[in-house]
C-alpha cells in the first residue's frame, strides 16, 4: 500500500461516508421530510390494484 | 396519482431513511464492482469511477427523477411515453426500446447471480460449504457450479444433488419473481427488504472487520498480506505501469460509467418510471441525492474494503487481475473469509441470504419500466404483461446458463447491455434533459419541493459537461475497439461479435428482443394518437 494509495482510499471511503452522513442529516432534521421524501420502495404502482 | 401510507413522527423519517437508501443496495455494490475495480487495476478505476459519479451518475441520476415525475404530472408513466412528451418527434419513442431492452436483457442474467447467491445461503445453511482444508474447494465448487469449463455444464451437478446445481436455484428465483409481481405481491417482499438492507449493512460490516484483521492468513504466501490486497484495489500506479498508461484505457472509463450507471439504476429506465407516480409537489432532490450517496457508502466503503482486498490475499493476484466474469470474484473471494470467522456458516448464510433478497427487489424493479409500458402502450392488464416478459426473459436466462464456458454469455450481455447500451442511454437521457426539455425547465422541476439547495452549476454540468465527457469516452472506446486491438489483455469487444458464435448469438436474440419492443411501441404510438384525437374532438 503505498502513500498514493492511502489517500485514494481515505478520500474515496470518507467522500462515500460523508455523504452519506450529511444525507441523513438532512433527513433527520428537516420538518415534514416523512411526508415528501420517497424510495422506490414506498412507491406503489396503481397498476398494481387492478384485479 | 402516488397513494403513500400516511407517516408521522420523527422515528418515522428512519423509516425513510431505510425505504430511499434500502432499494439503493444489490449485486452492483457487493459483487459487480470489486469484479471490475479488480479487472481494470483499482486505483486507476477508481479515479474513473470517481469522476463517472460526480460528473454522470449524479447529475443524471437528477435528470431522470426530474423527467419521471414531469411525465407522470402530464399522464405517463412509461419510458417511451415520456421521450414522446419531452421530445415532441416521430422518432422519440422508439428511444425507448433502449429503455425496455436494458432492464429486461440485465434481468436475464441478474436473476442468476440472484440464484447463486440463494444457492451459498442454502449451502450455508445446510453446512455445505465446508470444503476442510482445501484451500482451492471453493474456487473448484464455484467454477463447476455455474460451468465454467464448458458450455452446459452448469446442467449437470455429480454428486451435489440439488443443492449443487445453479439450474434449480436459478428456476426458484424465476417462480418466486414472477409470483409477487404477478399477484402483485412485490410490496410485501419490499417492506420486508426495507428491513433486511440494514441487517445487509451490519453483516458487511462484520466481514469488513474480519477481512481487515486478516494479517498474512499463509505464512508460505507473505506477499498475500491485507496491506498488498488494499493496496492492488486503492494504490492508483501498478508496478510496471504509469498512471497515464493505467488512465488512458477508454473501455475502464466506460465501464467505470457503467458501473455508476448500473449501481445508480441511471440509464435502466427505472427511475424515470417511479419517478412518474411521485407526486407534483414532493421532494425528489434530496431523494435521490440520498438513494445514490447510501449506495456509493455500501459499495465503496463495503464493497471496495471487502472483495478485492480478500481475492488478493486467499486467491492471489493473478486470479484479481483475471476475475471470472464481472461477478465471479465475490462467490470465489468471501467464503474464504467466513471460513476464517467464528460462526462463519452463520454469517454466510445471513450474508448471502440478505444479498439474495436485495437482489429480488432490484429485479422485481427491472421488470416495472416494462410492465408499466405495455399497461399504458398497449392496454395490457399486469399479469398479461408479466407473463410476456416471463417469457422472454426465460428464453434469455435459458442461454446465459447454457452458454457458460468462461461466463461468455453472461459477460457479453453484462457488457453490451450493463454498460453499452446503460451508457447510450443514459447518454440519450442527458441529451433530452439538457437540450430538448431544456437545463432552465428541468432544473426548475428538480427544484420543485426540494428539501436541498440545487446549485446552478448543476444546469451547466447537465447540458455542457456530461455530454462532453459521455462523447468524448464513447469516442476513444469506439477508435480503440475498431481501429487497435482493444485495450491490453482484453477482448476487443467489436470483433469478437464476428468472431465467436455465442457472442454474436447472444446480440442476436437482444436484436430480436428489441425489434418486438420496436413493434409494440410503435403499437402504443398509434394508440396514443387515436386517444389524443378523441379527446381533442371532445374538446370542440
Amino acid at each position: 500500500m503505498t502513500p498514493g494509495g492511502w489517500i485514494v482510499m481515505i478520500l474515496s471511503v470518507g467522500g462515500a461516508t460523508a455523504l452519506l452522513a450529511w444525507c441523513l442529516y438532512k433527513v433527520l432534521s428537516t420538518p415534514g421530510s416523512e411526508q415528501h421524501l420517497h424510495g422506490q420502495v414506498d412507491m406503489h404502482t396503481p397498476d398494481m390494484d387492478s384485479p | 396519482m402516488q397513494d403513500f401510507r400516511p407517516r408521522d413522527s420523527w422515528t418515522s423519517r428512519i423509516g425513510v431513511i431505510l425505504a430511499v437508501t434500502g432499494s439503493a443496495v444489490g449485486l452492483g455494490n457487493f459483487l459487480r464492482f470489486p469484479g471490475l475495480a479488480a479487472k481494470y487495476g483499482g486505483g486507476a478505476f477508481m479515479v474513473a469511477y470517481l469522476c463517472a459519479f460526480l460528473l454522470l451518475g449524479l447529475p443524471i441520476a437528477f435528470a431522470e427523477w426530474s423527467m419521471g415525475r414531469y411525465g407522470g404530472r402530464h399522464g405517463f408513466n412509461s419510458s417511451p411515453g415520456i421521450y414522446r412528451l419531452v421530445w415532441k418527434s416521430r422518432i422519440a419513442p422508439y428511444f425507448g426500446i433502449l429503455a425496455m431492452i436494458v432492464p429486461v436483457c440485465i434481468y436475464m442474467y441478474y436473476v442468476y447471480i440472484e440464484a447463486w447467491c440463494l444457492a451459498y445461503s442454502a449451502r450455508y445453511l445446510f453446512g455445505r460449504m465446508d470444503f476442510g482444508a482445501d484451500p482451492s474447494g471453493y474456487e473448484r465448487f464455484f467454477a463447476q457450479f455455474v460451468g465454467i469449463h464448458a458450455h452446459g455444464e452448469s446442467l449437470s451437478t455429480p454428486g451435489e444433488g440439488l443443492l449443487g446445481s445453479a439450474v434449480f436455484f436459478l428456476i426458484l428465483c424465476f417462480v418466486l419473481n414472477f409470483t409477487l409481481i404477478y399477484r402483485g405481491l412485490s410490496k410485501g417482499i419490499e417492506w420486508f427488504c426495507r428491513w433486511a438492507m440494514p441487517a445487509l449493512v451490519v453483516c458487511g460490516l462484520l466481514v469488513l472487520i474480519r477481512v481487515l484483521t486478516l494479517g498474512t492468513p499463509d505464512p508460505a504466501k507473505p506477499d498475500q498480506n491485507i496491506l498488498n490486497g488494499l493496496g492492488y484495489m486503492w494504490n492508483p500506479v501498478k508496478p510496471g505501469t504509469t498512471f497515464w498508461q493505467e488512465l488512458a484505457n477508454a473501455e475502464m472509463w466506460m465501464a467505470a460509467a457503467g458501473q455508476i450507471f448500473f449501481s445508480l439504476s441511471v440509464g435502466f429506465g427505472i427511475i424515470i418510471t417511479y419517478a412518474s407516480y411521485v407526486k407534483k409537489d414532493d421532494d425528489i432532490a434530496l431523494s435521490c441525492l440520498t438513494a445514490c450517496a447510501g449506495n456509493e457508502f455500501c459499495e465503496v466503503a463495503l464493497g471496495g474494503l471487502i472483495t478485492v482486498p480478500a481475492a488478493f490475499v486467499f486467491l492471489g493476484p493473478q486470479v484479481v487481475q483475471n476475475p471470472p466474469g464481472t461477478f465471479g470474484l465475490g462467490f470465489m473471494a468471501l467464503p474464504h473469509v467466513f471460513s476464517q470467522m467464528p460462526l462463519g456458516n452463520v454469517v454466510g448464510f445471513l450474508f448471502f441470504f440478505l444479498l439474495f433478497l436485495s437482489a429480488v427487489t432490484s429485479s422485481l424493479s427491472m421488470l416495472q419500466p416494462a410492465v408499466a409500458f405495455l399497461e399504458e402502450g398497449l392496454g395490457l392488464h399486469r399479469k398479461a404483461s408479466v407473463a410476456l416478459l416471463g417469457f422472454i426473459t426465460a428464453l434469455g436466462s435459458t442461454g446465459v446458463v447454457f452458454f457458460s464456458k468462461d461466463l461468455l454469455a453472461l459477460d457479453t450481455l453484462d457488457f453490451w447491455i450493463g454498460t453499452f447500451c446503460l451508457y447510450a442511454l443514459a447518454a440519450f437521457q442527458t441529451i433530452l434533459f439538457g437540450w430538448v426539455l431544456g437545463a432552465k425547465s428541468g432544473m426548475a422541476e428538480l427544484r420543485r419541493g426540494a428539501e436541498i439547495h440545487i446549485p446552478e452549476s448543476l444546469r451547466y454540468v447537465i447540458q455542457y459537461v456530461t455530454p462532453v465527457y459521455l462523447f468524448v469516452v464513447f469516442g476513444f472506446w469506439l477508435r480503440q475497439n475498431i481501429f487497435a486491438a482493444g485495450a491490453e489483455g482484453q477482448p476487443n469487444r467489436l470483433r469478437q461479435l464476428v468472431t465467436d458464435p455465442v457472442a454474436a448469438a447472444v446480440m442476436i436474440f437482444v436484436a430480436a428482443v428489441a425489434v418486438l419492443f420496436g413493434l409494440f411501441i410503435a403499437q402504443a404510438v398509434r394508440n396514443w394518437r387515436r386517444a389524443e384525437a378523441a379527446a381533442e374532438e371532445v374538446a370542440i
